[in-house]
């Protein structure tokens, strides 16, 4: 009998031998996944048992953990609980929900807050040994809380978004989205509240919980003239060079269907293309843009960006240039119509390029990872995505924007002397129109690059880039430059 | 006499095991050692001497890794019952609510009555083969103790939706772990007398040899009451280990692989046909294809102990540190994950690697034993263990469906912990017998007896 004992032997050998797969498969393999699960709530209580890092910017802190005597023990309170402030922050910091999860840098960054981080292993070994309470590592961003203010307090209220950039390193000194919400509302201890104010944010129509700086895509307008300039340049066009113009233009391969000028107004037969910019004709870019080709431009276009979505730490969405245009379609694409789509940060991002005489750097939200203990984990080394354009075409695109806010379209964009560089554009779509403008200044030496977009021109028919986005992308600008003196 | 010095030596090494493990709960707990820590350690270091003496007195050459096994996992089993107390306590106290009566110093009793049962068996069965005398009486009580909760009405018998107790006065047993020892005494007896028949009445097809169909008599009666057991007391675990069981005691009976392709073509037929006629055991199966379409109502339990399995992660959170008791029966059906959450992998494959060797020092017995029934009997114990531990711990693991039964001297309950104890007595009697039939034989050595060659020196 003992032949068939032995492979019973050997059956629980094999029985066993699966449950020892399947443990480690479980509890190493799967690990980090099964705890990461959302509805793992045992890290959620443990994080919530501990104090959070801060996150910090400039001389503020915009976030903290606060100690309450509830079950759970710290609670997450933005801006000091001033929901005003707290708004204006919103659409960077996220908010750190019970039942909804985290959102922006709480939860990019989510590991080093909670102290889970690899890095601060030791730190948690040490805190088990001497029994220390253990708190999370504190994140600091590149956002300058004055410049922050400004842009959303020029926005007042209406739909729309301001990103400002360091153009030399990418670092992104303010990124404000309009209206906001009060993170601390989605934040509290009492599921019920969260669940009524989440309900309450989402029904509103003007979508306050989106980041419209790079989660929302708007037809960039007129300010695409930068890119079809851009790649006349390139192709060895002079600002000087004679362009034919026109109040309206039959597009081509069409029975009549016409392009014109903003306001349709005329101009000289021939101009140059400094000239066409600075007034901003449609006709004229309409033209060169043919000129240019489809493949040029759309090349161009993913130089400094587009079809592809930034690593950011943010959600954003890619900025699109449509492939396999047609004639027409290209006319309409080169002055930022038909199917071009763009983030207010690409178009930040395209000022910056220029400004930066033609290297496009990666825009970067954090500057900079603290431990507990105040050491950094972590700096952030800014860094070159790509060489976009010639240094020779970038200084002949910001002369030509220079000229656009010295006696152009953008002359409400000038700042008492500092010289600015600027391109307004004012999108068609299917409401009143959407003003924008980017530019940087000082444009000798940049130091902030903006771009700016007021959805449907905050509601005004009439409104323009010109008048609606360059006065605030000043205001923006003059903080930045008081700032960072 | 080396064996029970071995022996005495393990069993200090698992009441140290039990002291150290409170110890750490208590310092997660409160910063401070309670006094409860050495009542414990006290206590299992008496108990656990009272049975070494009696295996030294009543079975002095037996097998000297078994009992120390059964007392490591037992008192971890303690100490995860205590730490689980203080995690009900501290909920409780939160709610503003009195604390919950301790669920481990409810298991130290049933400690105490599971090695007193031990040490009784040891004194009353001097000689295993006496048992199979009783076979038939055996029989009826099992299957008395195994159907009898599903005819008691629900409120003697269910305990959240499984009809497997039977509550009198205050106590709650779950019969069919005593059920299942006396059925397994009833096989090993029955199959050896009958193996003869079993196995040569053949037919042979296909190139199998395939049995009469009158033989397939037990088999299909045994087919028939785990079906039983199944349907009326909704408990898909004891029906598996049941059969399981039986499969593999016939197929050692009989060394015919067709009893073992029968048996798995019955289970096949079973599980379909069960799959199709009940709710409850279509729902475990949708469970476990995928726990995470109904995590917060169906999926909770199995999935909170996988994320507790994988927040415990290589190390564990520690003793103490973990949060088990999120998951529901943590200290019964869940332990395994429990254990795993604060003791993590290195913790877990401790503890089946204790399980291991308890099943393959069973397997010994069996090999090492000199009588069939012996054989059948040793084996049958041993295996059941190692059933029982895959089942529950394939079933929390999610390597098979969750069916809701314990896990052998570490889950909360009296039943079961008292019934492994019984299984110790009876491998640990037969390994009695075993070894001083060596020792008053002393030409032959310890490599001949537990080969093959045995057989060929009983033979001659």
């Amino acid at each position: 009998m003992n032949r068939p004992i032995r492979r019973v032997a050997v059956a629980a050998l094999v029985l066993f031998g699966l449950l020892f797969l399947n443990v480690n498969y479980i509890q190493v393999v799967q690990a980090d996944a099964l705890r990461n699960n959302p509805r793992n709530n045992r890290l959620l209580l443990d994080e919530y048992s501990r104090p959070r890092g801060d996150i910090i910017a400039g001389r503020s802190t915009l976030v903290e953990s606060k100690e309450t005597d509830d079950r759970l023990r710290y609670l997450r309170v933005y801006a000091g609980g001033r929901d005003e402030l707290a708004s204006v922050f919103a659409p960077v910091t996220g908010y750190y929900s019970l039942v909804f999860g985290a959102t922006g840098i709480e939860r990019a960054h989510n590991d080093t807050l909670s102290g889970n981080d690899d890095r601060l292993f030791v730190r948690r070994l040490s805190d088990l040994l001497t029994g220390r309470e253990p708190q999370g590592g504190s994140v600091v961003l590149t956002i300058d809380p004055e410049v922050q203010r400004a842009a959303a307090a020029a926005l007042g209220g209406r739909r729309g978004a301001v990103v400002a950039l360091d153009p030399k390193t990418g670092a992104v000194l303010a990124m404000v989205t309009s209206p906001s919400y009060d993170p601390n509302d989605l934040s509290s201890h009492d599921p019920e509240k969260i669940r009524a104010a989440n309900k309450r944010l989402n029904a509103d129509r003007n979508r306050p919980l989106l980041n419209r700086t790079a989660e929302e895509v708007y037809p960039p307008g007129s300010t695409f003239k930068v890119i079809t300039a851009a790649a006349a340049l390139e192709g060895g066009m002079k600002p000087s060079d004679q362009l034919p113009c026109s109040a309206s233009i039959v597009l081509p391969d069409t029975r009549d269907v016409r392009l014109r000028n903003f306001g349709n107004s005329g101009c000289p037969s021939k101009v140059t293309l400094a000239e066409a910019m600075q007034k901003s004709y449609n006709t004229t870019f309409a033209t060169l843009g043919m000129q240019v080709g489809a493949d040029d431009l759309q090349e161009m276009a993913e130089k400094f960006g587009f079809n592809a979505r930034p690593e950011f730490p943010l959600r954003t969405v890619a900025s699109a240039f449509p492939q396999g245009l047609n004639r027409p379609q290209l006319a309409q694409s080169a002055i930022g119509q038909f199917d071009v789509r763009a983030t207010p940060l690409q178009m930040a991002m395209v000022a910056a390029t220029v400004a930066n005489g033609g290297r496009l750097m990666r825009p970067y939200l954090v500057s900079e990872v603290l431990a507990p203990d105040l050491s950094s984990l972590e700096k952030t080394e800014p860094d070159e995505i790509r060489r976009a354009i010639g240094r020779d075409t970038a200084a002949a695109l910001s002369s030509m924007m220079q000229a656009v806010v010295a006696a152009g379209t953008g002359t409400r964009a000038q700042i008492p002397g500092v010289p600015v560089a600027g391109k307004t554009g004012t999108a068609q779509n299917a409401g009143p129109s959407h003003a924008w403008f980017i530019g940087f200044a000082p444009a000798n030496d940049p130091k902030v690059a903006v771009a700016v977009i007021v959805e449907n021109g905050g509601g005004d028919d009439g409104a323009t880039g010109g008048r609606v986005a360059a006065p605030l992308a000043r205001q923006v600008m003059e903080t930045a430059l008081r700032e960072r003196r | 006499m080396n064996r029970r010095r071995t022996e005495l030596l393990l069993l200090a090494f698992a009441v140290a095991v039990a002291t150290v493990a409170n110890v750490a709960v208590d310092v997660a707990y409160s910063e401070k050692v309670t006094p409860a820590v050495m009542t414990y350690s006290v206590a299992l270091a008496l108990l656990f001497g009272a049975a070494h003496l009696a295996v030294r007195f009543l079975a002095p050459a037996a097998d000297p890794i078994l009992l120390p096994c059964a007392a490591v996992l037992n008192g971890i089993g303690l100490v995860f019952q205590r730490r689980l107390d203080l995690a009900a306590a501290d909920r409780a106290a939160q709610l503003g609510r009195a604390a919950p009566s301790g669920h481990a110093t409810q298991q130290l009793l049933w400690t105490l009555v599971g090695v007193g049962l031990f040490v009784a068996l040891l004194v009353v069965v001097r000689d295993h083969r006496l048992l199979g005398r009783f076979r038939y009486t055996l029989v009826a009580i099992g299957l008395f103790l195994l159907l009898l909760p599903s005819v008691l009405p629900a409120r003697f018998s269910e305990v959240n939706g499984a009809k497997i107790w039977i509550r009198v006065a205050g106590f709650s047993i779950q019969p069919s772990e005593f059920a299942k020892i006396c059925l397994i005494v009833f096989f090993a007896s029955y199959f050896v007398e009958k193996r003869e028949l079993l196995a040569l009445a053949t037919h042979r097809i296909a190139g199998l040899n395939l049995p009469r169909a009158r033989d397939l008599g037990p088999v299909l009666l045994a087919w028939a009451a785990s079906l039983a057991v199944l349907v009326r007391e909704k408990d898909l675990g004891s029906s598996l280990l049941f059969f399981g069981i039986f499969v593999v005691m016939l197929y050692v009976a009989t060394e015919r692989t067709s009893w073992l392709l029968i048996g798995l073509g019955l289970f096949a037929g079973g599980a379909t046909m069960a799959y199709r006629l009940f709710g409850h055991v279509r729902t475990r199966v949708d469970i476990w294809l995928d726990p995470f379409q109904d995590p917060t109502n169906r999926g909770y339990q199995l999935t909170q102990g996988l994320f507790g399995l994988a927040t415990g992660g290589l190390t564990g959170t520690g003793l103490g540190n973990g949060r088990p008791e999120t998951v529901p029966y943590a200290g019964t059906d869940f332990i395994f994950a429990t254990i795993g959450e604060e003791l993590g992998l290195v913790g877990v494959v401790a503890v089946l690697t204790v399980f291991a060797l308890f099943v393959s020092r069973g397997i010994r017995v069996a090999l090492g034993c000199r009588d069939d029934f012996g054989k059948l009997l040793a084996t049958g114990l041993a295996f059941s263990v190692a059933l029982q531990v895959f089942v529950v711990v394939g079933g929390v693991t999610r390597l098979i469906p969750l069916t809701g039964i314990t896990l052998p001297f570490l889950s909360y309950g009296g039943s079961s912990l008292v019934a492994n104890y019984v299984i110790v007595a009876l491998l640990l009697r037969i390994s009695d017998a075993d070894r001083a039939f060596v020792e008053r034989a002393p030409q032959a050595t310890d490599a001949e007896l537990t080969g093959e060659m045995t057989q060929v020196v009983v033979m001659r």
